[in-house]
């Protein structure tokens, strides 16, 4: 209960720093869309309209209460630029965002289920065959992936996988009329890149996790009551190190989440990050504060889920004296 | 404890090698060492730390720590010679027809499982009996072993039972899928006296009903005494000596195997004085909401030694965090030397804070592992003394010599030095204050018994030299008998007594007074049977 109020506490400082820090920006849409020859009056109609002209805590609680009820307010670009063109083409947020939002999941979600389970049974058998050829090439060939950034890793599986052996498309343009089977066809460049660069330090964990419970006394106890090899690892290893596995799996999506902005732009996939990208260059503040927040509150759900793992996995936790 | 048990041979270990790898290079361990048991005998393993006990103790299963190979020798177990197995087979013998009972119960279970899956995973390995079966015998063992809540005590976690019932369970591990043999190593050393003599009960009487074989590692002879019908000595991985419990206590051969019983004469002539170093006067204090001591008051003579004993939890090292102003105390005043100090550690002068050090259980733990020697005593000599340069090196090299070592030891840093010299390291930490009251708490007892005796004698010179006040914190009246001049027993945070050595030792008792003094092992083979018929009488 605790953990959750303080998530909640954390996701409301968040909004108050998004907010603030692009309210602080130079410049805002007013300005952006009306160019620098813009007359102050004109200037200043856009910016009554937009509701601009407000202090800013007015501004930051009258957002607030509206995302409270699910509404993230309207696009500012796609209004009537023009006065007495009554047509008003701008659009709702969180129309805007929804279906961007759902692609990415799938994205990160596609990623995150191809990566955990292999980089657990990579850690795991890395850790089972300590200081084998196997377990320095796995850690060797981790630290590279990890260590190279995600727009490299792009290319890369663009120079391999599309232009020299023309499998996957390098562009991942999906459609709400696209099957299931096309999208994992189209999206399958990313969700490498995705992979690749998350698993490197997740395996990496689990294997020292494992390693550091593996010169425990109950281990070494387990061994004498003649536990085999796997037994020690599964049974008496892996319950102790779900914590911190599970820690590194949060960060790791997260850091996922955050990596579909860079992959989505090299791949031109619609999904969130691409349009907080395209917003933040546009000043649209109502879209880059949603896209913001759901980045901060994703983050911070994550860690709670690992949070929770963590007190499960635990009877010291779960069961007090 | 009968000798006339069959001689049938179950175990014969011949000229055991083993090395081990450390600091970059191979060590011998144990340099060819012979044991045999037979069925249902128990052999008592006893030396200090270092002696190779442990190791050998292992290798009757055929195990070796990582990094130690065993490099030659035999181990026959019912005619196998366990070196030669692979780990494959191995493994169907370790659990199920030899198991192991190790020190630290808290550390040797799996935190994540409960008790009673622990207990019959060995058994249920061989697949004899279904689970629902070794349940039950599981619950027998416990009840056998004494254990409180026999029925559902498996069902709790780890850390959900004490030290002493974690051992217990631990035995009852050991014993349900009815081994031929049990390595009991250094079961009962991480216990209070008053567990202890429990838990030695307790194992004895499930090892003499199963008619189990065993080899009792320890480095406590009163307590090998209990257990074992023979005692083989070991030192620097060769053997001392062997011989039948009673032969080796009234009649040691080796010289060595001689100074191991000389520890515990150590004596001392109390004296006392009327002028207080240290009183602290009805001190209450807790952590957080949990309070661990109540009204506490005791006086500390001048230029004497005060024991203060009690088991763990009694708030004996509670006592000296008040003292020292780490943990301020809620009620209650401490004066020192006529004047009252501050509960606060901050607020203390820098003089006051001079005058008081304490020397702690782990010398391990206490030093920065990167510093020099001439670095941990050369800094509360410039830090309080404001000494420097080259007249501070010649003051830790005096203090060097005080504790019975020398320059060469300057520049070395702890990890290079043995238990008894870092203690020692320790001891000149803080003399190097120049200190009016030193707080041992617990300094001997992670050491053995030889070095212990050093260890004490240091103190006791120092004593007599310097004039310098001794609150010994311990559990072991051994160590009480041997220094103190004023004993202080505490329990579950309330002072039981204080008086002179003599009178506290001696009867009348208090009743708790009298658990404790009757619970110390001694060296007599009776010792147990007679304690545990006396109390049940």
């Amino acid at each position: 209960m605790l953990r959750l109020s303080l998530g909640l506490v954390t996701v409301f400082a968040f909004s108050v720093i998004i907010f603030s820090t692009f309210s602080f920006l130079p410049g805002d849409f007013a300005t952006e869309i009306l160019g620098q020859s813009a007359t102050k009056s004109a200037v200043k109609a856009l910016r009554a309209e937009l509701g601009l002209d407000k202090p800013p805590v007015t501004r930051y609680f009258d957002w607030l209460g509206n995302v409270f009820q699910g509404d993230f307010g309207s696009s500012f670009s796609g209004r009537s630029k023009v006065q007495g063109d009554q047509g008003d083409r701008s659009r709702e947020v969180v129309g805007l965002i929804v279906p961007r939002l759902k692609n990415t999941l799938f994205l990160t979600g596609v990623a995150a289920m191809l990566a955990i389970p292999l980089s657990l049974i990579l850690g795991i058998s890395a850790a089972l065959y300590r200081n084998s050829y196997y377990d320095r090439s796995a850690t060797g060939v981790s630290l590279v992936t990890v260590s190279s950034p995600e727009f490299f890793t792009a290319y890369i599986f663009i120079l391999l996988l599309a232009t020299l052996f023309p499998v996957f498309p390098t562009i991942s343009n999906v459609d709400e009329a696209s099957t299931l089977a096309e999208r994992f066809y189209r999206t399958a460049l990313p969700v490498f890149t995705l992979t690749l660069i998350t698993m490197g330090h997740m395996m990496r964990m689990t294997r020292s996790a494992i390693i550091n419970i593996l010169s425990s006394e109950y281990i070494e106890m387990a061994k004498l009551s003649g536990a085999s090899r796997y037994e020690v690892i599964v049974k008496h290893a892996l319950p102790n190190a779900w914590a911190p596995i599970s820690q590194v799996i949060a960060i790791n999506l997260a850091y996922m989440l955050i990596g579909s902005v860079v992959v989505e732009y090299v791949f031109n996939y619609q999904g969130i990050g691409r349009l907080m990208v395209g917003s933040v260059y546009n000043r649209d503040l109502p879209v880059v504060q949603a896209c913001a927040l759901i980045f901060a509150s994703t983050y911070v759900i994550l860690n709670l889920i690992a949070d929770l793992i963590g007190i499960i996995s635990n009877p010291r936790l779960l069961y007090p004296k | 404890m009968t000798l006339n048990k069959s001689k049938e041979l179950l175990l014969e270990m011949k000229n055991i090698h083993i090395d081990g790898f450390s600091d970059e290079r191979w060590h011998k361990i144990l340099k060819g060492v012979d044991l045999t048991l037979h069925r249902g005998e128990i052999l008592g393993l006893i030396g200090e730390s270092g002696a190779g006990k442990s190791t050998m103790g292992k290798a009757a299963m055929g195990y070796t720590q990582p990094g130690c190979k065993i490099v030659k020798g035999e181990i026959n177990f019912n005619g196998i010679d366990l070196a030669k197995l692979t780990e494959f087979e191995k493994r169907k013998i370790w659990g199920t027809k030899i198991s192991y009972v190790a020190q630290s119960a808290a550390a040797s279970f799996n935190p994540a499982h409960r008790l009673m899956d622990q207990t019959i995973s060995a058994a249920n390995r061989l697949k004899i009996n279904p689970t629902d079966v070794l349940k039950k015998d599981a619950v027998q063992l416990y009840e056998s072993l004494q254990l409180p809540d026999a029925e559902n005590i498996g069902d709790r976690y780890p850390h959900q039972v004490s030290g002493g019932q974690l051992q217990r369970i631990m035995t009852a591990m050991a014993m349900s899928p009815r081994p031929e043999l049990i390595i009991f190593d250094e079961p009962t050393t991480a216990l209070d006296v008053t567990t202890q003599v429990e838990v030695l009960s307790a194992m004895r009487s499930i090892v003499d009903k199963f008619n189990t074989a065993a080899i009792y590692i320890t480095h406590d002879l009163a307590v090998v005494a209990q257990m074992a019908d023979r005692i083989k000595v070991l030192r620097y991985g060769e053997e001392v000596e062997e011989a039948e419990t009673r032969d080796m206590l009234s009649n040691p051969k080796e010289e060595y195997t001689k100074s191991l019983w000389s520890v515990r004469s150590l004596i001392k002539p109390e004296e006392t004085n009327k002028d207080y170093m240290l009183s602290i006067k009805n001190i209450d204090a807790a952590y957080g909401s949990s309070k661990v001591l109540h009204n506490v008051s005791i006086n500390i003579p001048k230029g004497k030694t005060v024991a203060i004993v009690g088991e763990s939890g009694s708030g004996k090292s509670t006592t000296a965090r008040v003292i020292t102003g780490l943990l301020p105390q809620l009620k209650g005043e401490i004066i020192f030397d006529g004047k009252k100090l501050s509960p606060k550690l901050e607020q203390r002068s820098k003089e006051e804070l001079r005058r008081i050090q304490i020397i702690f259980q782990m010398p391990d733990t206490a030093m920065n592992p990167r510093q020099t020697v001439d670095e941990i005593i050369g800094r509360p000599i410039e830090f309080y003394q404001g000494i420097k340069g080259k007249k501070r090196e010649a003051k830790v090299i005096e203090l060097l010599k005080m504790i019975e070592l020398d320059e060469n030891f300057l520049d070395r840093l702890p990890s290079e030095l043995s238990g008894g010299q870092k203690q020692r390291i320790c001891i000149a930490r803080a003399l190097a204050a120049n200190p009016d009251l030193i707080i041992c708490d617990e300094v001997t007892s992670a050491l053995d018994q030889i070095v212990q005796e050093g260890i004490l004698k240091l103190l006791q010179k120092l004593q007599k030299e310097l004039g310098v006040t001794y609150i010994f914190i311990t559990h072991d009246i051994a160590t009480v008998k041997a220094i103190s001049d004023e004993i202080v027993v505490m329990y579950q945070g309330e002072v039981v007594e204080q008086g002179l050595k003599s009178k506290i030792l001696n009867p009348p008792y208090p009743d708790y007074t009298e658990l404790l003094l009757s619970s110390v092992p001694e060296m007599d083979p009776d010792w147990l049977t007679n304690l545990l018929n006396k109390r049940s009488s």
